[in-house]
């Protein structure tokens, strides 16, 4: 219970809405480099979640890293680094992906693409790889110029930009009452699920705000909700201003912390990079294999990175993989959580068959014991009773269909 | 598995599942403490105080026999665990060691072991805790406390802090 006290490479960071998280309250803890809200004081953990699945909650996840890239050679670029049909995407579609090791197809990285325009993409990836995936893709990219010529792509990292990720049900009702202007695109009821818009808010003294903003209809807590990229070019206040306004009514929106997001995007079985996968795991490794694009399995045509591994696993699982991702629900007791290990349940000599990647008593079910992990393929259909080992004494859990809490992105009227 | 292990796992993330083990910090050790004999026997020290803390947030409280004391965590420990969803006790005439666990306690997000403060046998748990967690959070320091032990050598209470020291600690955090 001792309060941790972290290795401190360095001094953090600080996101556009520090100061704003110490006047809320906000108990701050090192994440990813930055210094980051892991709760505030007006809700419990518990609290905070339960608040994100009946009302709204506004994270910030600034810390997040923002890119740009454009150019003709833009998607060819992407499709090599990930396994994705982006060419299939329409303007300001966006979808979840991997970026790619060459060679073992490892995970460097989980993302979401946008395209934006023909030849202008939008994508974030995770502030805990930044290092990783910056050294990554400046030597992809900077090869890709080599064969290409200097002007063949563009990248930006979108430094000055803030992000908000606003969930829950009553996330698309508050942002609608601030959206400026009255045109269709104003109308939040026809941006589904892995779209975007840029859209400008009508800040308290009626102006709107100096820049429109990046509002993406996606989230890491199985709500429905917008993820809102703020710049600030001019206007270094933008960010606070924009969330200020989001927490107008207290009886709707909270703030809250890396506690609740964790819990939330667990109980949507999300993967948490660095956890549940990492380069050790190839999309199909991770249970991700839908990441790789429908058109893009041909072993004659793929190219991207690490195709010749990830295809024969997508094709034959059961002979190429010896470990699935799979969910797991542990019974009544001490809560099964990373590093736990997996035994069959039949064998006395108690040999390890998987490992617990994530893993916590799950708010909205009532304290029961949820766990992500991966197991020795064969016993990874669902239904298969495991043991799971906590403090030396075996749990009984079972292999169970993820999500857990269902997830409810607004995919519009069918 | 162990290809996932040995993953590198970015530090700051660690802190969504973090471990915060009791044992982890330094306990004041007993080859510093004055020679208790005969002369000067705890229980019959007019001046002892019965309700001592460690450094990791444990507290015990001495009963008036002078031989069994009751366990538990301190206030700034729940508060700091937030929510408790479970407790775990231990068994009933189980030997413990000083600094050794006595139970755990788990929030949704953390994991932490309830080290005994001193060595002894638990003679007795707090079962109300079994159904009810959450009870540590309302009466960390009364009520809801984890386990009863008889105290091996009362005289190993000298060695914990008092309440303003273990205040102390609390300062810089």
């Amino acid at each position: 219970m001792s309060a941790v006290r972290p290795l401190r490479r360095g001094p953090l960071r600080q996101t556009q809405l520090y100061d704003l998280h110490l006047a809320r309250g906000a108990k701050m803890v090192p994440f990813a480099g930055f210094d980051m809200p892991l709760q505030y004081s007006d809700l419990s953990h518990v609290e905070s979640h339960k608040w994100t699945r009946e009302k709204a909650s506004l994270f910030d996840v600034s810390h997040m890293v923002q890119h740009e890239l454009s150019g003709p050679g833009a998607i060819e670029l992407l499709m090599k680094v990930t396994p994705s049909s982006l060419d299939k995407l329409g303007h300001n579609q966006s979808t979840l992906s991997c970026l790619l090791e060459e060679g073992t197809g490892g995970i460097i990285d989980d993302t979401v693409i946008t395209r934006r325009t023909d030849e202008t993409f939008y994508f974030v990836t995770n502030a805990g790889r930044r290092d990783e995936d910056l050294a990554f893709l400046e030597a992809e990219i900077s090869a890709y110029k080599q064969a290409h010529g200097a002007d063949s792509i563009k990248w930006t990292i979108l430094e000055d930009r803030a992000l908000v990720a606003l969930q829950g049900p009553l996330a698309a009702e508050v942002l609608q009452s601030y959206v400026h202007g009255s045109g269709p695109e104003t109308d939040l009821s026809t941006l589904y699920f892995g779209n975007c818009r840029e859209l400008y808010l009508t800040l308290p003294d009626g102006s709107r705000t100096p820049h429109p903003l990046l509002i993406s209809r996606t989230g890491y807590t199985g709500e429905d909700g917008f993820e809102i990229s703020i710049p600030t070019a001019g206007s270094p206040s933008l960010p606070a201003q924009v969330t200020e306004l989001l927490l107008t009514n207290a009886d709707q929106v909270r703030l809250a912390g890396l506690a609740a997001r964790d819990s939330l995007r667990l109980e949507a079985g999300m993967c948490l990079y660095g956890h549940d996968i990492s380069t050790a795991q190839t999309p199909p490794g991770a249970s991700l294999g839908w990441v790789v694009g429908k058109d893009r399995r041909d072993p004659a045509t793929a190219n991207f990175n690490g195709a010749s591994a990830i295809l024969p696993q997508l094709a034959s699982p059961a002979k190429t993989l010896s470990q699935r991702r799979v969910g797991f629900t542990v019974e009544k007791g001490s809560p099964a959580r990373e590093g736990a290990v997996i035994v069959d349940i039949n064998d006395e000599s108690r040999t390890p068959v998987g490992i617990i990647t994530s893993g916590l008593p799950s708010p909205t079910l009532g304290g029961t014991n949820i766990a992500m992990g991966y197991v020795k393929q064969g016993l990874h259909k669902k239904g298969t009773e495991v043991g799971i080992l906590v403090r030396n004494k075996l749990r009984k859990a079972t292999v169970t269909s993820m999500p857990w809490v269902e997830s409810k992105f607004y995919r519009g009227k069918a | 598995m162990s290809a996932i292990a040995r993953s590198v796992r970015p530090f700051a993330s660690r802190v969504l599942s973090q471990k915060l083990p009791l044992a982890a910090a330094c306990r004041v050790s007993p080859a510093t403490a004055f020679p208790r004999g005969s002369v000067r026997n705890f229980s019959q020290s007019p001046f002892m105080e019965l309700k001592k803390y460690t450094e990791s947030h444990e507290w015990i409280e001495l009963a008036a026999d002078g031989k069994t004391a009751k366990v538990g965590i301190t206030e700034y420990a729940a508060h700091s665990l937030g929510d408790v969803v479970f407790v775990e006790l231990p068994e009933v005439d189980a030997e413990v060691s000083a600094g050794e666990p006595v139970g755990a306690v788990e929030s949704v997000k953390s994991a932490s072991d309830v080290n005994s403060p001193v060595s002894g046998k638990v003679i007795n748990v707090n079962s109300i805790l079994e159904d009810k967690a959450k009870f540590i959070n309302e009466s960390p320091e009364g009520d809801a406390w984890i386990a009863e032990i008889e105290v091996k050598d009362a005289s190993e209470l000298d060695n914990l802090l008092d309440a303003k020291a273990y205040k102390e600690t609390l300062g810089d955090e």
